[in-house]
């Protein structure tokens, strides 16, 4: 490569490399602020602030959603597995809220650790089955629990996606 | 070998040989891409089975995912021709670049909206301002912002330059999009796609989604090939292979 070329490869790789630090330096000096929610350790860290709005996501714990009688007031619990934290709402549920599964809550935390949402967001994860492969797992896998079996051996082709 | 690809891309790099040489590339490529992308949708939006939890709102990813990889992908190719004009001035490499623009834009735009589309059934939401659509909608703007240099300045040349410069800058952004949903919480989902482990997605649903995402590579080198030829006649236009050319068209040939 003639020397001018070199020179001029030299300045730009120089140029867009020290562009590209510094971008990437502001973006983790801002840390919490680019998180789009807080985790339940977050706020069991005291990291969030109170009465403002702030978003609060994990998975919903299997098992704590709790219905009040015939209005549309919902209690759950979001955890990340490290730490719990209450969500109280009033409103329709998106259709992919489900216990075990991702979700965001918008809203405020109040001085009894409880956010008091006016918005619930349903995340989805990156698996994408067929619903007649996830019925045909469940029922192996209830037949192994009742024979008591293991299902070793006879383990279906799709064990290798994550169930 | 290296010699034979050095006297290949030289050969390439002559705007009057790419002319002529990429017509029946851009034939080929494109008539390959609408048979895999036509193939791909039928089979993806018709025969592949329900997903277990979304239902049929999955079968956006389909669109979304193919669009948004070339977004990134013509970004990429457009910073590194950017790079071959700037040391080699190479004028043919700045073409290309500046046509990659209008594709690239698309695609992105593309990804923008079919993601807001799946976004309000699945999550509950068109839009949030979380890292993954912050920083696709940061891609879309540097498009807008690459086409605006290019028409802003006088001398063409000047705005290949500038352009140049800013796609180079604007890389910093590729790794952000692609790492955002690692490094940050976000609302959008991790990658499904990755090299270092088979994807959580069933066969069923993972070949035309595969197939899909190859078309859309076919298509956009097909449509960038064509659109370069129009800028070469554009900017060469004072030769005098190009005018021999135009009145070629003139005379209905």
């Amino acid at each position: 490569m003639n020397p001018k070329r070199k020179q001029r490869l030299m300045l730009i790789l120089l140029g867009t490399g020290g562009v590209a630090v510094t971008v990437l330096l502001v973006l983790f000096a801002l840390g919490q602020n680019m998180n789009f929610f807080y985790s339940p350790s977050d706020i069991a860290r005291g990291e969030a602030p109170l009465d403002r709005q702030i978003r609060a996501g994990g998975m919903v714990r299997e098992g704590s959603v709790k219905r009040e009688g015939e209005t549309l007031k919902v209690q759950f619990v979001v955890t990340d597995f490290a730490a719990d934290v209450t969500v109280e709402y009033d409103g329709i549920l998106p259709d992919l809220f489900r216990e075990g599964d991702g979700v965001v809550a918008i809203g405020q935390l109040n001085g009894d650790g409880i956010v008091v949402a006016s918005e619930v967001l349903a995340k989805h994860d990156e698996t994408y089955m067929p619903v007649e492969i996830t019925d045909a797992l469940e029922r192996a896998e209830q037949a192994s629990n009742a024979t008591g079996s293991n299902a070793e051996g006879n383990s279906t082709p799709t064990s290798s996606y994550g169930y | 070998m290296w010699q034979a690809f050095v006297r290949w891309f030289h050969k390439w790099s002559s705007p009057k040989w790419f002319y002529t040489m990429s017509q029946p590339w851009s034939f080929w490529l494109g008539w390959a891409a609408t048979l895999i992308i036509a193939a791909a949708l039928v089979w993806g939006l018709m025969f592949a089975p329900v997903e277990r939890l979304q239902g049929n709102s999955y079968r956006i990813i389909f669109i979304h995912v193919p669009s948004a990889f070339l977004s990134q992908a013509i970004y990429a190719a457009i910073a590194v021709l950017g790079l071959v004009g700037l040391v080699w001035k190479m004028k043919l490499a700045f073409f290309v670049a500046k046509q990659c623009i209008p594709v690239g834009a698309s695609m992105a735009l593309l990804a923008l909206v079919t993601g807001a589309i799946w976004g309000k059934p699945t999550w509950g939401t068109w839009w949030e301002w979380d890292a993954r659509l912050t920083s696709m909608l940061v891609l879309l703007l540097l498009y807008f912002g690459l086409w605006a240099l290019h028409n802003a300045m006088e001398r063409p040349e000047s705005g290949d330059r500038a352009a140049a410069i800013l796609a180079l800058v604007g890389v910093v952004n590729l790794p952000i999009i692609k790492f955002s949903v690692e490094w940050w919480n976000t609302l959008h989902q991790p990658a499904t796609l990755k090299f270092t482990e088979a994807p959580p997605m069933h066969p069923s649903m993972l070949i035309p989604f595969l197939m899909a995402i190859v078309g859309f590579y076919l298509a956009s080198m097909a449509w960038v090939l064509m659109r370069t030829r129009l800028e070469i006649l554009q900017r060469e236009r004072k030769s005098r292979w190009v005018e021999d050319e135009l009145n070629r068209f003139a005379e209905g040939q």
